[in-house]
């Protein structure tokens, strides 16, 4: 027998009391853990897919709107863009790489991404199998798309126009998958790549049907390692991804794009903080939900603690009698508020993974994003803390009492 | 065994009783009497170490009980005097054996399970070791209180109106019981009552309602 042990018994003793105290913790836990969850590895997700891009230009629209197509790959393109404006911008010395992408098809929901190599080596891409692309209308596609469409070196396939799976056949222009990525857990693993002129290739057919020049044989894409493709006036490409030569860049470039072009620039760190400070309403308010409930975990484990304490009043009596000293009676009682929070912050800490993974699972998007359960987080220890700390609130006051105990006193009362 | 000088003591102010030297030797018994309300249970809390008195001493062998600091008399009273209460006051939350194992634990006395067993065959209970409380009997949980105060092995048994909710038959079973069980130990039983059945028994007397 110890004090823990002593402290078990009582708890086991009043079952239902224990369990709605255990019941209450392990709720509002369970819901700070999907929300740390959910915030920690959506934050990561974004760092990781915006790292290395400070600028994002294209067509005018919405700058949040900008960010999560270009580089989140999640809403719909603003429009497009002139070649020959992009290039013009290019020549600017504060701009160190531009990656020009050119979106707008799809192959059974993956997106069709027009770029060239620089794009693959800002994500530090790997390929599993085969190469990189260089010739028009040769791609190279993501680990979850080779995945789930069942993709080999060698398949062929078409594109479809817009970015969701409705959109009708290019039944012209045939993609070939001439290498796959390995799974890099960021955007790429969701796209498929390939040249710029490879997507105008496929859009053209619609509109120069007739000329058949574009033969049998390969072309070598005209900036498949970097730099803009070549191209006619028409010619036109979704957005540009910039890198700055010096913080100066920050300063002056969106400026210039704005106010001197007909494009518009947007910066994904800005613009996702924005996002963030939008759903942190949200969050901050499910979060203080979560506290609520706590709190009130907290105030029915004192209050039953209080109640039955009353009625222990004797037992503890009995305690000092037999040689406890007070310290021993506030430790056992402290101990008995802490166990129920302890044992309800566990089971807070299972719930919390189990429901962040049927929630991902649940969600389409949220795989695609990459969001699981099946993640530890270091602010987790913190709650666990919490959870003691919970405990030893509701018992302090308690065991206060339990250390007063007038031993003679009690038992004078028989 | 125990004396207690000039010892002053009362649970009012009007009423302050005042024992000038008591003395009682080893394996003797002392058997307080008075009507409910004379201060038997307050005398019986200030000779266990419950209870500060208001002013003299009591004297354990050549120890001054309220010599020591709160936690050493803790202590002592653990490991040194049996306490009987009038009513069971079992931990309900725990077996027998729980009952008597948290007992050694308090008292700071290392787990022996053994002993546990042994003084509950003495009483009759052995099979009762992994019973809860509540299923017991009046009569059985009176024994296993019984138990519990022997079971430190004390040298002192403080024991208050252990047979006043008894019939006649069961009261001289326990105050035998309880005889045979000091003597087997060595030890000192002080016992507190107004029943007149058992006042027989004792050699040492003190009548409260005469001071």
């Amino acid at each position: 027998m110890n004090l823990l042990l002593l402290s078990w018994n009582y708890i086991k003793s009043k079952p239902l009391n224990t369990l709605l105290n255990v019941l209450l913790m392990s709720l509002g836990i369970a819901i700070i853990i999907v929300l740390l969850l959910f915030s920690t590895q959506l934050d990561n997700k974004l760092s990781q897919n915006q790292r290395g891009i400070d600028l994002v230009v294209g067509a005018k629209g919405s700058p949040l709107q900008l960010i999560l197509a270009n580089v989140f790959h999640i809403d719909f393109p603003t429009g497009n863009v002139k070649l020959d404006e992009a290039k013009r911008l290019t020549r600017n010395r504060l701009i160190k790489t531009a990656i020009p992408l050119a979106l707008g098809d799809n192959y059974r929901g993956y997106r069709i991404v027009g770029t060239n190599h620089d794009y693959f080596n800002l994500y530090n891409g790997e390929m599993e199998e085969g190469e990189l692309w260089r010739y028009n209308l040769e791609t190279i596609i993501g680990s979850k798309v080779a995945e789930s469409l069942d993709l080999k070196i060698g398949d062929t396939f078409f594109g479809a126009h817009g970015i969701s799976v409705e959109g009708m056949d290019h039944e012209e222009a045939t993609y070939e998958v001439v290498g796959i990525m390995k799974q890099m857990n960021n955007v790429l693993d969701n796209l498929i790549l390939t040249n710029i002129e490879s997507v105008w290739m496929a859009h053209e057919h619609e509109e120069e049907h007739e000329e058949g020049e574009h033969a049998e044989e390969k072309q070598l894409g005209s900036a498949y390692e970097t730099g803009l493709p070549d191209g006619d006036e028409d010619d036109e490409i979704t957005s540009m991804l910039i890198q700055y030569r010096s913080p100066l860049g920050a300063v002056q470039m969106p400026r210039i794009v704005n106010s001197s072009t007909n494009m518009q620039a947007a910066s994904p760190a800005f613009e996702t903080a924005r996002l963030f400070s939008l759903l942190g309403i949200g969050v901050n308010m499910i979060r203080s939900f979560a506290y609520i409930i706590i709190i009130v975990s907290g105030l029915s484990i004192f209050i039953s603690l209080y109640n039955a304490l009353k009625d222990r009043k004797y037992d503890l009596a009995i305690m000092r009698s037999l040689g406890a000293s007070r310290g021993k009676l506030f430790v056992h009682v402290i101990f008995e508020g802490v166990i129920i929070t302890v044992i309800g912050g566990l089971i807070g800490l299972v719930l919390g993974h189990g429901l962040m993974e049927v929630l991902a699972s649940y969600y389409e998007k949220s795989e695609e994003v990459g969001i699981t359960g099946y993640i530890f987080v270091n602010q987790e220890v913190w709650i666990l803390l919490i959870s003691v700390g919970v405990g030893v609130l509701a018992s302090i006051l308690p065991a206060f009492n339990a250390y007063r105990t007038d031993i003679s006193g009690v038992l004078a009362q028989q | 065994m125990i004396r207690i000088e000039n010892l002053d003591f009362g649970y009012s102010d009007q009423k302050i009783l005042n024992i000038p030297e008591l003395e009682v030797g080893e394996s003797q018994h002392l058997m307080i009497l008075g009507k409910s309300g004379s201060g038997k249970t307050t005398l019986l809390h200030i000779i266990g170490g419950l209870l500060n008195p208001r002013s003299g001493k009591v004297v354990f062998g050549d120890l001054d009980l309220y010599g020591l600091n709160a936690n050493k008399l803790d202590r002592f009273r653990g490991q040194n005097i049996g306490l009987i209460f009038q009513k069971s006051h079992l931990i309900s939350a725990l077996t027998v054996e729980g009952n008597l194992s948290l007992t050694q634990y308090l008292s700071g006395i290392p787990k022996d399970r053994a002993r546990i067993k042994e003084v509950l065959s003495d009483l009759g209970l052995a099979e009762k070791l992994n019973s809860k409380v509540r299923r017991l009997s009046q009569g059985e949980q009176q024994r296993v209180t019984i138990a519990r105060a022997l079971l430190n092995r004390p040298k002192v048994i403080l024991a208050d109106e252990p047979t006043a909710s008894l019939d006649d038959d069961n009261a001289s079973k326990v105050i035998k019981l309880l005889k045979n069980q000091a003597n087997k130990y060595n030890a000192t039983l002080v016992i507190a009552t107004h029943d007149q059945r058992v006042k027989d028994e004792f050699d040492v007397q003190l009548d409260l309602n005469q001071l």
